[in-house]
């Protein structure tokens, strides 16, 4: 069984501007793909392709086996989607937007009922079902666009930035309810917000200017960062003037950072190999008085910004 | 086809939920009452017949029909709901057709509750019913090609005042084709063949024969033929400039 879907080779050309540039990349069955980018990288027209909303200029999208520029009926009825900013009819309220879209999906009498009911539930929008949507708050209006999404409870999701203007708590629902679907689905969802990634994503690809720059696990993407197993040192009062230069002794060590706090020191290794031990040993060995040691994992926000503004070097390193 | 009628029903439904279906619907009435005993002297011609009413329609039609079709496809792309339709299980023609058939649908409503000018020539004289009656459908067939020309255009822009005044334009010069006033746009520089084709595509003609009790079946092929040709331009809009 090949992938849920599978994009290979995406080009999307507005006029002389490239938007999406050879995109490929896949998502499986019970897997949350995380897809990533600085805005404008091209990660909508990316959803919109795979959607079938875009024709692309070139290259391919399958959706469990079909073809979108074939089949893109069969693409769509496999796939619940939440454009940007979660569209909705603002007339209607959200029992009548999800009836009209479980009309069109093909749900009659007490399935349909039922179907909705589910996914008012699932959404959490109990208490505005009977509100017009446009008079509704921003959270609410992207549990609609949530709610009409898994209605008739897709394989495959599709959801661009789904936390976008959520206040922390609604963050928080949100992401449960996606990992709840995530067993037997393939979730595809776009977002800004890295945290994101390490709470929600198994994996997670980065884009940046419409070409593919990474691909790959959160911790391997975190592995990324300069600072991944880098040891910060707090010590009892002043930083030992010597401590600088005895640390970059070490074989392992690249390079010894002062940080803000006059007691402190970051150490960072080289590619990124653990050095807690030689680090802890060294101040046995010197008597160093030391407060607290703790060792980095990477931040994202780092890896981030190298990989989207540096796009030759983050090639080779994904290439690698 | 259950898509069509999904989307026709939403469509209808959304005139309804906002006050453009009353607005509509009074001034209609109002304009239709106006025009048929003040300009028209229903009661001084001292004939029972609609011809009055009737003769109006076209004049009518063009400014209110482009008010009731600007917002089809111009909302839709400005509120982005367009991407969720069209991302949607929906054939291009399921979503061109359900909207047309919604505005079409709802003139009939309006058209229909003028029934009450064809009880009072009841109640005064004795009229040609069949000949009302043909003139009903003329008009119907009448208001859906002007709706098929605001369908389209509300498909091109995003901006609801631009497709009204681009419905309006267009519709003027369907109607007026064969008056002086086109066809000397034409005149000694079209060949002849053109400017017979301009003058056949006039909505009066057309109209005015069904309406005087004549149903030819030139004048429904050229109204269905019209509606479908601008259906088809509607889908190729829509096709084109659904991202933009």
């Amino acid at each position: 069984m090949g992938a849920a879907i599978e994009v290979s080779s995406l080009h999307k050309q507005f006029g002389a501007f490239m938007a999406v540039d050879a995109v490929s990349f896949q998502v499986n069955k019970g897997e949350v793909l995380g897809f990533l980018g600085p805005n404008g990288a091209g990660k909508s027209t990316t959803m919109k392709m795979i959607t079938g909303f875009l024709a692309p200029s070139g290259g391919r999208v399958q959706v469990d086996g079909f073809d979108v520029s074939r089949q893109p009926i069969e693409v769509k009825r496999r796939i619940g989607y939440l454009p940007e900013g979660a569209p909705a009819y603002g007339d209607m309220t959200p029992t009548a937007f999800l009836h009209f879209v479980g009309e069109i999906r093909g749900y009659r009498g007490r399935e349909r009922r039922e179907r909705v009911d589910t996914a008012i539930q699932k959404a959490n929008l109990g208490s505005v079902i009977h509100k017009p949507i446009e008079t509704l708050s921003k959270g609410f209006k992207r549990r609609v666009g949530l709610a009409q999404a898994i209605l008739h409870d897709p394989p495959i999701l599709v959801m661009d930035e789904p936390t976008d203007g959520l206040d922390p708590n609604q963050k928080h629902e949100v992401r449960e309810l996606i990992r709840d679907m995530a067993r037997d689905k393939a979730i595809l969802i776009s977002t800004h917000i890295l945290e994101e990634v390490d709470a929600i994503c198994d994996r997670a690809i980065i884009i940046a200017h419409g070409r593919l720059l990474f691909d790959g696990t959160p911790p391997e993407l975190v592995a990324m960062s300069r600072l991944h197993n880098a040891v910060r040192i707090s010590f009892e009062g002043e930083t030992p003037t010597t401590a600088g230069q005895r640390l970059r002794q070490i074989a392992e060590v690249a390079d010894v950072a002062h940080e803000d706090a006059a007691n402190q020191l970051t150490v960072l290794p080289r590619n990124g190999v653990s050095i807690v031990r030689q680090v802890t040993h060294l101040a046995r060995d010197e008597g160093w008085a030391i407060q607290e040691v703790f060792v980095e994992a990477g931040q994202l926000d780092e890896v981030f910004r190298r990989i989207t503004t540096q796009p030759a070097a983050a090639e080779e390193s994904a290439a690698s | 086809m259950s898509t069509t009628i999904a989307i026709a029903k939403r469509e209808l439904g959304n005139y309804f939920s906002t006050p453009v279906a009353y607005v509509f619907i009074v001034i209609f009435l109002v304009l239709a009452g106006v025009f048929t005993f003040y300009l028209g002297g229903l009661y001084e011609r001292g004939q029972a017949d609609l011809l009055p009413f009737f003769t109006f329609h076209p004049w009518l039609y063009l400014f209110l029909i482009p008010a009731l079709s600007m917002r089809l496809w111009a909302e839709e792309r400005k509120s982005g709901t367009i991407e969720l339709l069209m991302t949607l299980p929906v054939s291009i023609w399921d979503a061109v057709l359900g909207k047309f058939l919604a505005a079409w649908a709802f003139t009939g409503i309006a058209l229909a509750l003028t029934f009450p000018l064809w009880l009072t020539v009841n109640y005064l004289g004795d009229p040609d019913n069949p000949v009302i009656l043909l003139s009903y459908i003329g008009s119907f067939l009448m208001a859906g090609a002007y709706l098929a020309v605001g369908a389209c255009v509300s498909a091109l822009t995003r901006n609801q005042v631009i497709a009204f005044v681009l419905s309006f334009v267009i519709c003027l010069l369907f109607v007026l084709a064969g008056f002086p006033m086109v066809m000397d746009l034409f005149k000694g520089w079209a060949p002849q063949a053109l400017i017979n084709a301009i003058i056949s595509m006039s909505f009066l003609s057309h109209f005015e024969s069904i309406a005087k009790g004549v149903i030819d079946l030139r004048d429904l092929i050229f109204f269905f033929s019209f509606i479908g040709c601008w259906l088809l331009a509607n889908a190729i809009a829509v096709e084109m400039r659904k991202s933009d």
